[in-house]
């Protein structure tokens, strides 16, 4: 064997090495083809998609938040601002031990229980990569004394930036609303409406009232900034900047001084008051009480003050003169009266002689009037003056529901106004129809009876019952209610009425001679106006509360309160050339007369006069930004 | 002697094709290395002090008598596996593994040692045997690979070992190692995979995930692939130009002096500038096949025939690796990547190819 090894070929040795290097070569040749297609690849075939990869890693798009919209009252008096300061924002993802954190972040800026309930808050809602705020408003030795110590809280920012505040706090809350932080449900509407890209690093957004109605026209263009940046996330160099557009200031049309004088006259009242210049819709007061501090909104409540504001019994969260429904007792009277004449049910000086309660033809039933033994001879005038129930009894039963329905519906009623704030509800005119839809029933003549006092199914917003005063304060001439007077920059529309009723004039001059006399003796709203230097057409209404309303709880302490009847109170003045009409509410206040009359007078005064009823408590920002 | 012989001598055991090639891949190297470290004229320096070591340990082997050369497989083999049984007892960790070995005047890394230490030995022991060669040589020739390659294994070093156990394979293969055996040998390597997978450390198993989807862990594991790949792709067909590649010089590439320079090249150099580096490669690798043709003795042939497999896989591995078709090895692109050890190791081998050529040229005339 060891021989036949020995006499190996060496010639054939080397062929059969040249063989294997062969193999080798073209093995090898086979690889740098491989390397230089996927080379080809990457280089060639898809340069475009990683060029933007190597692009969106280097250039960072900064968006830069435009500040929002001032708002102004008609006069300049700011309503809404902004102001620089600082916050302390936490950005939960980077950091290992956030209890900890907070712990030596609270040594050396002191956090409040309320501050750390508002941040666990915050965390449960966050959406991913969002900093939170753990203290807002720092005072200037805090930022100092935190600047100082900031190496230690990688993760933790001092942020310089403009806060929203709302100067008159529960005084305009109702009617500005507020911002607060943007969540997924508003950014999933912001991606439908393709308005993502511009709300890109706002953090606000309007939440309700003016804010929200005006939340594109507030918020403005968000501007750019494309830097690019290393690895490390640091700003190498600025490459292009697009400047953001401020939002645009709102002028309302509301008077702050006025509106700072209705929510005073209320007292304790819960209530609403609407005040609107008639010949043009603008809204001059908008008040719903109790109002809430729209200042504890805006980086986030804390669930104490939610939950007090949530459960009380008073509601303060319902914008009462958007949302609240009341039927509106004799109030509706002078409409009816109008509806009356429209139709010819009634002549100006057909009389009834009032027994002190009203039978329908064929049955026994009483429908008492207000007044035992009743108001003796009432012909229209006087059926509004002294608010005599069986007048409209008779009225409204002879016109009939449907007829009721159109006439009053043509006037606003049952319908929305079209104010600009969102949430507004209709009330409610009732008809045959509506009763069988609804109910799945026929029309009752008794429910005629009552629905010509108001105290059937009818239901009306405070804001509804201003803008129908202000509408027959202006001879039937009706404007859409509104806040804004005008935006920044934007030509204001021509006014244009909503519509002209075509009330004849002598129809108008008597009830607007009979709500005249409301105010005078023998009026029903003589109390509160014997003394007016200036003619007031008015009327009063008292709605019944015949259930406590659903959702609220029964509270023994409370109940009695809670019972009690509304009190309405409508005018317009001065009567002969009107400037001002209003809708007053008072919640569970008795009579009309007695509780709303005196919260219209205050206002009238002041606006018709410049009389303020007693010195004003300074608004004082400080006292109540902080909502403690 | 005269100063014109004094230069003859000097270059007589030089190859110049050889050295022009290399010569243009460490230029491409100075070059690249410049850009990838921001202008840092410091590395460029070191890179030229490591250049110039390499090219006295290159002289040096190139000039050594080939016997000489077989004369030191035994020792260099038996050095190699006690200091690397030195690491695996004594060694210094460094990133989770033990690779270095403090032998009191310096740190070492015995396994590059053994890249040229492995074939040596390997070409020397065949060469022994050549008269009487059969199939218990091929297996003991296995055994003197299998050994180092698995401490290096245990380091764990999967480049170094891959790239050692490359080299001793062509000089199995070249050696003539029987088709049956290399088929048998595939087969087994197909099955064991499921054992291997289990005996690789986690970050290889991951490393070789990553290359299946490396956006699945794009900040993480996938990080180094990605940008890489970005690297290579956005410099498209001209490159971004000398100096202006953004991935480089935002620091979005990582060790981008080392395993990743390729990438630099790439971005700054673009598509054109990639023919240019391939063809480079090929130009040595191509030098290297005809060395290994023409080498006289059945060592020459076995040792020259797997320097030129090995730097061609060595370039391969690090390449494919940076483009994304192979798993991130720890191999450097050879000639180019920063780093000492690596570039003697090479200078060293082409030394051996340059000596087993000129030595030859002088028996032949």
């Amino acid at each position: 064997m060891i021989q036949k090894v020995e006499l190996k070929n060496n010639q054939r040795e080397i062929h059969s090495f040249r063989q294997r290097l062969f193999i080798g070569l073209g093995f090898s040749g086979l690889l740098m083809l491989l390397l230089l297609a996927r080379v080809f690849y990457l280089q060639v075939l898809q340069h475009e998609h990683f060029d933007t990869l190597a692009e969106s890693n280097r250039i960072y798009v900064v968006p830069i938040v435009p500040n929002r919209g001032v708002i102004t009252d008609r006069n300049g008096v700011v309503l809404a601002r902004n102001y620089a300061g600082y916050t302390l924002e936490i950005m939960p993802d980077n950091i290992p031990n956030l209890d900890q954190t907070i712990t030596e972040i609270g040594k050396l800026v002191e956090i409040k229980p309320k501050d750390l309930r508002r941040f666990r808050k915050l965390l449960a809602e966050r959406r991913s990569l969002q900093t939170l705020p753990i203290r807002t408003r720092l005072t200037d030795e805090e930022v100092a004394q935190f600047a100082a110590q900031r190496y230690r809280f990688p993760g933790v920012e001092l942020k310089a930036r403009l806060f929203r505040e709302y100067p008159y706090a529960e005084m305009t809350s109702h009617l500005l609303g507020y911002i607060g932080r943007i969540n997924q449900q508003e950014l999933d509407g912001l991606e439908r409406e393709e308005l993502a890209a511009n709300y890109m690093g706002s953090e606000y957004i309007g939440k309700t009232g003016i804010e929200q109605y005006y939340e594109k026209v507030l918020h403005g263009v968000t501007g750019f900034e494309q830097i690019e940046v290393d690895a490390g996330g640091r700003a190498v160099r600025q490459l292009a900047r697009t400047p953001p557009e401020s939002g645009k200031n709102l002028t309302l049309t509301l008077d702050a001084g006025l509106q700072e004088v209705a929510v005073q006259a209320f007292g304790d009242f819960r209530g609403a008051l609407v005040a609107i210049d008639p010949t043009n819709g603008e809204v001059l007061a908008y008040v719903s009480k109790p109002g809430y501090d729209p200042n504890l909104f805006i980086d986030g409540i804390d669930t104490e003050s939610w939950d007090a504001l949530n459960n009380s019994p008073d509601v303060p969260l319902n914008n009462r003169a958007l949302r609240g429904q009341y039927p509106m007792g004799s109030t509706i009277k002078p409409f009816m009266a109008l509806t009356g004449l429209h139709f010819e049910a009634r002549s100006p000086d057909f009389s009834i002689s009032d027994p002190g309660y009203y039978t329908l033809p064929g049955s026994s039933h009483q429908y008492r009037d207000w007044k035992a033994g009743g108001h003796g001879r009432v012909d229209m005038f006087k059926s509004v003056v002294v608010s005599c129930d069986t007048y409209y009894y008779g009225l409204a039963t002879e016109l009939g529901i449907d007829r009721i329905h159109d006439y009053l519906g043509q006037f606003g009623f049952g319908q929305r106004t079209g104010i600009d704030l969102e949430g507004e509800v209709p009330g409610l005119l009732p008809s045959t129809a509506w009763k069988m839809q609804r109910h799945k029933q026929i029309w009752y003549p008794g429910d005629t009876v009552s629905a010509g006092i108001g105290q059937g199914y009818q239901l009306a917003t405070p804001l509804q019952m201003a803008h129908v005063t202000a509408t027959l304060a202006n001879d039937g001439v009706a404007y859409r209610p509104h806040l804004v007077r005008d935006v920044q920059h934007d030509t204001p529309s021509a006014l244009q009425p909503l519509f002209d009723l075509k009330i004849p004039a002598q129809h108008i001059d008597l009830i607007k001679r009979a709500m005249v006399a409301v105010t005078h003796p023998g009026g029903t709203a003589v109390g509160s106006f014997y003394s007016a230097t200036y003619p007031v057409a008015a009327k009063t209404g008292t709605a019944q509360v015949i259930a406590i309303k659903q959702g609220e709880k029964y509270d023994e302490k409370k109940v009695s309160e809670y019972n009690r009847d509304h009190a309405w109170f409508i005018a317009f003045a001065p009567a002969g050339q009107p400037r001002i009409a209003l809708a007053v509410l008072a919640e569970n206040g008795g009579h009309g007369s007695s509780t709303a009359a005196p919260i219209a007078r205050k206002v009238l005064d002041y606006y018709l006069l410049g009389k303020r009823p007693q010195p004003l408590k300074k608004a004082a920002v400080s006292d109540t930004a902080e909502g403690d | 002697m005269n100063l014109r012989q004094l230069k003859q001598r000097f270059v007589l055991h030089l190859d110049p094709i050889l050295l022009s090639g290399l010569g243009a891949l460490l230029l491409v190297s100075l070059l690249t290395l410049y850009s990838a470290s921001d202008g840092n004229g410091a590395r460029v320096l070191a890179q030229l002090g490591n250049i110039a070591v390499g090219f006295v340990a290159l002289w040096i082997i190139a000039n050594m008598p080939l016997h000489w050369l077989m004369r030191l497989a035994l020792p260099m083999y038996v050095l190699g596996m006690v200091l690397l049984i030195g690491v695996a007892l004594f060694g210094d960790i460094s990133h989770g593994a033990r690779r270095w070995l403090n032998i009191g005047v310096a740190n070492i890394q015995p396994s590059e040692l053994m890249k040229i230490a492995v074939p040596l030995m390997m070409a020397w022991y065949f060469e022994k045997h050549e008269a009487t060669l059969t199939w218990r040589n091929h297996l003991i020739a296995a055994l003197l690979l299998v050994m180092p390659v698995a401490l290096i294994l245990r380091q764990p070093d999967l480049g170094t070992s891959i790239l050692i156990a490359a080299s001793g394979f062509f000089v199995l293969f070249l050696a003539g190692l029987s088709w049956r055996v290399i088929i048998g040998l595939l087969v087994t390597a197909a099955a064991s995979a499921p054992f291997l997978w289990h005996a690789l450390h986690d970050y290889q198993r991951q490393r070789i995930l990553m290359l299946f989807d490396p956006s699945q862990d794009a900040l993480g594991k996938g990080y180094h692939t990605i940008q890489g790949m970005i690297a290579v792709g956005s410099g498209g067909l001209l490159g971004k130009g000398y100096l202006a590649g953004t991935q480089t010089h935002l620091d979005f590439l990582p060790e981008r002096t080392t395993d990743f320079i390729f990438a630099v090249w790439s971005e700054e150099f673009g598509f054109i500038g990639n023919l240019l580096l391939l063809g480079l490669y090929v130009f040595v690798i191509g030098r290297g096949f005809v060395i290994t043709a023409n080498a006289s003795t059945y060592f020459t042939r076995l040792m020259a025939g797997s320097i030129t497999l090995t730097f061609f896989i060595y370039t391969f591995v690090n390449i494919g690796m940076v483009t994304g078709i192979l798993p991130v090895v720890g191999v450097p692109l050879p000639l180019v990547s920063y780093g000492g050890t690596s570039l003697l190791t090479l200078m060293l081998g082409f030394g051996v190819l340059m000596s087993i050529h000129t030595h030859q040229r002088l028996v032949k005339t």
